[in-house]
């Protein structure tokens, strides 16, 4: 292969890498938009909360004298879903739930000012400096012909790639076979036709946002290792991507939170590979215009019928 | 007290713990290139116990807490104004004084007061803008400060590059706004409500992106320093006059020079801007435009079916909107002196969102309010500088669930039929 198709492949993988933990934070907004029809603000900073709890799990099992990376990196992930599992039911439970019911713009303005709250949150009890932590996992898998161009797969890359399979296939597996999947399943088809059922909706709800936080909490464990440095701003711009990336695949549709994800993190490597980086971002969003004009409902959505 | 009140306040208690226990509890500390951890301070500690107390407390008396709020009569801000006040034929006599107020107390007050006056009323000009989109048309706008940037950096480029002055940038940066308005609506407006957010969002990202990218025009993070400050009639508020052959306001009057003229300028070209805006927007509510918007906002399919253009209407209101946002943003430049993609993040849009929420979507004398709240209190509570973006949040939090409605809800005149 030529220098350039192995540099393009080396930007597909990079690509798929970021893409793949976009699609894990895209999944907590469609699912939550899914049921109740309101875009949860403050799931970007759900993610950067995991991120911290990682690194501080990880930062003091490593100073506690533990050796073991694998058993160390079990401990954080678990710690990292349960916290921010906890953050983002109280969310849903402080912020969400009371207004429930009322004008569309009501919760989404209280979710502002709830990621406002978390982020500063965080600003006054962890700092706002970066935080960095050395690389934990390290080496990696590479072909091609070093003296040309070398494509190069990092373990942490596949590690990401194995992790975000492993979740989506176990959210499918819920989501399509359990009972409380198949509770989901009707609330964000029918919210009222499901309660009257006898489900108890506020719990299928909860669960929405606990099951989004836990793949967000993911999604900050990865990302934090892969690029090893958090700060609390992060969850911002995280948030703004994995959304638009919900919006892309068609929001309220799992697999379309999973495509756009991918979609948009290949899209913003190819054109960090074209222009100058700070530009991705424009890219990214322009992509969002476009695909909306087009597909009004995004590439997997169904179109919606107005109805009076 | 039941026992399970006693099991609920132990679960949130508990919950409470669990938040702050990793996120207070410990911090992170980079110690060369290792990460360390370190315990917190018993200060912090007893702030952790001290917060868990009371969320067990007033969890378990949560009945008791809700029937006290419940007897707290909820402050109906329009019962403030003596009935007397509010018969039509006072209001403009009630209106002239105001304006009057306004006119003549920064004679009286510090300059930094007059300074902060001068920033509430930029905030009002935003908060009648966004008033537009989301308030009347109902059109969820998250990326107002754009528009607000497009407004600033047209007069401070054509101010830096051409030399023009703040007259005549005044009309151009309101005009480019309302122009970069059509053109992102065109496209956008046929979307949902969430969809135009989230694309408005986005839009606002880029044009910051672009604005601390292109540094060869706009100078990239650092800014643009040193715009001239708006002339009355040509004469220059400095020391001595920059310009070849103008003069100054303090050597034309021949009065000795105070730096707090300048001060006193800007404020009252701001209740000018504030005070037509006012008298367009009013205007524009009373005309069919005005109407369509609302109607618009109430029922969509209702409207399409009685042959409104639902394109062109939104599109009306979102440039409408834009341009003040650019007035806003031309005056903004012009007081600073200083410009610089800082001053135009994703926060901002939010503040001026909770001012149209805060105060009432669609209502101006609500806005108005809100922008005064919204700008003085954290001026008040200087010495909690550090929480005040926190308290800002969960004020916008504790308001929805308080008074959704805003502080002066919108008021149209209206007839009900007797529900029996």
């Amino acid at each position: 292969m030529s220098e350039f198709s192995l540099y393009l492949l080396q930007q597909l993988i990079n690509g798929l890498t970021i893409g793949s933990t976009y699609a894990l934070i895209a999944i907590g907004y469609t699912m939550v938009y899914g049921i109740i029809g309101m875009i949860n603000f403050a799931h970007g900073e759900i993610y950067m909360i995991g991120s911290y709890v990682t690194f501080i799990v990880i930062a003091g099992l490593l100073g506690m004298g533990m050796v073991s990376l694998p058993i160390i990196l079990i401990i954080a992930l678990v710690v990292a879903i349960f916290i921010a599992s906890t953050y983002g039911w109280t969310v849903e439970r402080v912020a969400y739930r009371p207004l429930r019911g009322s004008n569309r713009l009501i919760p989404l303005i209280s979710a502002i000012g709830m990621s406002i709250f978390l982020q500063n949150f965080v600003v006054l009890a962890q700092g706002s400096r970066d935080v960095a932590l050395p690389p934990q996992i390290t080496g990696g898998w590479s072909f091609g012909d070093p003296s040309n161009f070398e494509v190069s797969v990092s373990y942490m890359q596949m590690m990401i790639f194995a992790a975000t399979f492993v979740t989506m296939t176990v959210l499918t597996l819920f989501i399509s076979r359990s009972r409380m999947g198949r509770a989901c399943r009707a609330c964000s088809e029918d919210l009222g036709m499901t309660n009257l059922l006898g489900i108890d909706t506020n719990k299928i709800i909860a669960l929405t946002f606990i099951i989004g936080a836990a793949l967000a909490a993911v999604a900050g464990l990865l990302l934090g290792l892969y690029y090893g440095v958090v700060n609390p701003f992060i969850g911002f711009i995280a948030g703004l991507k994995a959304f638009t990336a919900a919006v892309l695949g068609g929001i309220g549709s799992i697999p379309g939170a999973v495509l756009g994800g991918l979609l948009l993190g290949v899209t913003e490597a190819m054109t960090a590979a074209f222009f100058p980086a700070e530009y991705k971002d424009v890219v990214a969003f322009s992509l969002l215009v476009l695909i909306l004009l087009v597909r009004p409902s995004g590439l997997l959505g169904k179109p919606e019928v107005e109805k009076v | 007290m039941t026992q399970s009140k006693f099991y609920n306040a132990i679960f949130a208690a508990g919950i409470t713990f669990i938040l702050a226990c990793l996120m207070i509890g410990v911090k992170l500390n980079t110690e060369g290139t290792t990460l360390t951890v370190e315990g917190a301070t018993a200060a912090q500690w007893g702030w952790i116990i001290g917060g868990i107390t009371v969320v067990f407390f007033s969890q378990l008396f949560s009945n008791q807490i809700d029937s006290a709020f419940g007897k707290l009569p909820k402050p109906a801000v329009s019962q403030l104004v003596p009935q007397s006040l509010k018969s039509e034929a006072m209001k403009p006599w009630l209106l002239a004084g105001v304006i009057v107020i306004m006119l003549i107390w920064p004679f009286m007050a510090s300059r930094g007061a007059v300074d902060l006056a001068t920033l509430t009323l930029i905030y009002i000009m935003l908060g009648l803008g966004l008033n537009i989109v989301v308030g009347l048309a109902g059109l969820l706008d998250l990326g107002f400060v754009a528009f607000y940037a497009v407004g600033a950096y047209t007069y401070a480029l054509l101010s830096l590059y051409f030399g023009l002055s703040f007259w005549i940038c005044l009309p151009l940066s309101a005009a480019l706004a309302a122009l970069f308005g059509f053109l992102l609506g065109f496209p956008v407006l046929r979307l949902r409500g969430d969809y135009l957010a989230i694309v408005t969002l986005g839009f606002g990202e880029i044009i910051r992106i672009l604005l601390n990218n292109w540094t060869a025009v706009t100078g990239g993070p650092n800014g643009i320093s040193g715009i001239a400050k708006p002339t009355l009639f040509g004469l220059e508020f400095t020391r001595k006059a920059k310009t070849e052959g103008a003069e100054t306001f303090h050597a034309f009057f021949d009065i000795s020079y105070s730096s707090s003229y300048k001060v006193i300028f800007l404020y009252l070209i701001a209740v000018v801007l504030v005070i037509f805006l006012i008298y367009l927007i009013n205007r524009l509510i009373r005309m069919p435009i005005g109407r369509a918007w609302e109607a618009l906002r109430e029922d969509e399919i209702a409207c399409r079916s009685l042959g409104l253009n639902r394109t062109a209407i939104k599109l009306s209101a979102f440039t409408i909107g834009a341009s003040t946002a650019g007035f806003a943003g031309c005056f903004f430049a012009a007081r600073q002196g200083f410009i610089s993609p800082e001053s135009f993040i994703f926060i901002e849009s939010a503040i001026i969102l909770a001012i149209v929420v805060l105060g009432g979507m669609g209502s101006q004398v609500g806005v108005i309010l809100a922008a005064i709240v919204m700008t003085i209190l954290p001026e008040l509570a200087r010495e909690f500088a550090e929480y005040r973006m926190l308290l800002f949040g969960l004020l916008m939090v504790v308001m929805m669930r308080w008074r959704p409605e805003g502080l002066l809800p919108m008021k149209r005149p209206q007839l009900e039929l007797n529900k029996q």
